[in-house]
């Protein structure tokens, strides 16, 4: 099937065209370029809403309880669920349907399970563009999970617009809330677990970390809010925030200059890939094995295949 | 350029032994497979839903409750329904070999798996009968 036939079909619904779409911008290569290029047109509706956290601090319950707040409220949810490949095998076990039973049968959701692939920033290679095949299909709403995360895995909140960092209670003392990374991409926390002795501690110590931080008039404040994601509690404020979130980006102009600084990745990563596709030849072969004995430098020959590349 | 097999194991019914379906996950991820587990407690609906919408290549289906005859078939059945024929599905359990032959003969079923099958097997079966190459 052409790529302009299966962006017309998942357009119209069809979940295993979608689904199958998914499949090609996950392979990659020549085909998934075509295919994100007939959909592009038809991105940019949907809220991208990252989940992020620690292994085992509920993410995946948390998009359950949040998919279900939206549905009730009338709005479709794409699911993009990341799990980490195993670098030593290259296989993967993708468990966070287990925890979304409460999602089948609706046709108002779709739950794609992704593994990392040997990439280590929370995400996989291809997220984005699985989001992007989500959101051409209509989802109003889509869900990032990311891989379990600790203090670098920070690729979501360049994926998402919100960024919702997930924490339990007892996780540590509050030198770890000013250490830098996953904390800093917040744009709404939750303490799930809130049922759990500790959980207050944590809140105040999160808000304390927050006040610390130099924030301007008119900025963004996280609000730290609690959940028990079991239950589906908090889970009505939780996406109340979210959506408050993402009219700030709007008003603010912050909405448009994201894009911005996301259309200018985009167009970098496909120069690179398409680059990198021309220039794998014999040449390139020959050269990397003459920098891999010292004989050449990366540098210079780098300049030496881009000006056969671009001559002139 | 990366195609993974990517293969769901579920298990049908309502028997709560999973052990074995998770020693089969286990195996194929380190056969380099993508294994999506969905848990306990399927019906045939929500398999071939998580199916369809993970775009998996092999659909494994543990079952020991003894209510294969009814289940297994009704799995396949909705894959035909949905156009889904090309995906591989094998069982495994306590399924008895006058049982096997029906569902291999008659209900799509690949291959039945029983117990003291090697996981080396699975994985050799799934490599050989899975076209990568499935467009």
């Amino acid at each position: 099937m052409n790529s302009q036939d299966l962006v017309a079909r998942l357009r119209a619904g069809d979940r295993r065209s979608l689904a199958r779409a998914i499949t090609v911008v996950e392979t990659g290569g020549p085909q998934a370029r075509e295919l994100l290029a007939a959909a592009y047109p038809y991105t940019g509706g949907a809220h991208v809403v990252g989940v992020t956290g620690p292994p085992g601090a509920g993410k995946s319950t948390l998009v359950t309880a949040l998919a279900l707040e939206w549905r009730s409220r009338g709005v479709s949810v794409g699911i993009v669920a990341v799990d980490p490949t195993s670098p030593f095998t290259g296989g993967a076990v993708l468990g966070d349907r287990i925890r979304m039973q409460a999602l089948g049968g609706d046709p108002g959701v779709f739950i794609r399970s992704m593994a990392s692939r040997g990439r280590l920033g929370g995400l996989a290679r291809a997220t984005a563009d699985a989001v992007a095949m989500l959101d051409a299909a209509g989802f109003q709403v889509v869900l990032i999970e990311t891989v379990g995360a600790g203090q670098g895995e920070v690729d979501i909140a360049r994926a998402a617009h919100t960024t919702l960092v997930v924490e339990v209670p007892g996780m540590g003392d509050d030198v770890q809330s000013i250490k830098a990374g996953v904390l800093e991409i917040a744009d709404v926390f939750v303490v799930n677990k809130a049922d759990r002795e500790g959980a207050d501690k944590t809140v105040r110590q999160l808000r304390a970390m927050l006040h610390l931080a130099d924030r301007q008039p008119g900025d963004w404040e996280p609000p730290v809010l609690t959940a028990v994601a079991t239950t589906s509690t908090g889970s009505a404020a939780i996406v109340d925030a979210a959506t408050r979130h993402l009219a700030y980006l709007r008003e603010t102009g912050l909405a448009d200059a994201r894009a911005r600084h996301a259309a200018e990745r985009e167009l970098a990563a496909a120069v690179q890939e398409l680059a990198l596709e021309r220039l794998r030849g014999q040449a390139w072969h020959d050269l990397v094995a003459r920098i891999a004995r010292r004989e050449r430098d990366p540098y210079g020959s780098a300049e030496e295949l881009f000006n056969a590349l671009f001559p002139g | 350029m990366e195609r993974k097999i990517r293969v769901l194991v579920a298990k049908p019914g309502l028997d709560g032994h999973d052990r074995g379906a998770k020693v089969i996950a286990r195996a194929l991820r380190d056969a380099g497979m993508e294994v999506i587990y969905t848990g306990l407690q399927q019906t045939p609906q929500m398999i071939v839903e998580a199916a369809l919408q993970e775009d998996v290549d092999v659909i494994g289906l543990s079952i020991l409750s003894g209510a294969h005859m009814t289940l297994l078939p009704k799995v396949t059945q909705l894959l035909k329904e949905q156009q889904m024929d090309d995906v591989l599905v094998v069982a495994g359990g306590i399924i008895s070999d006058a049982d096997a032959a029906i569902l291999k003969a008659q209900h799509g079923i690949a291959e039945v798996f029983g117990p003291g099958a090697s996981t080396q097997d699975i994985i050799k079966f799934i490599q050989d009968h899975v076209s990568v190459s499935r467009e």
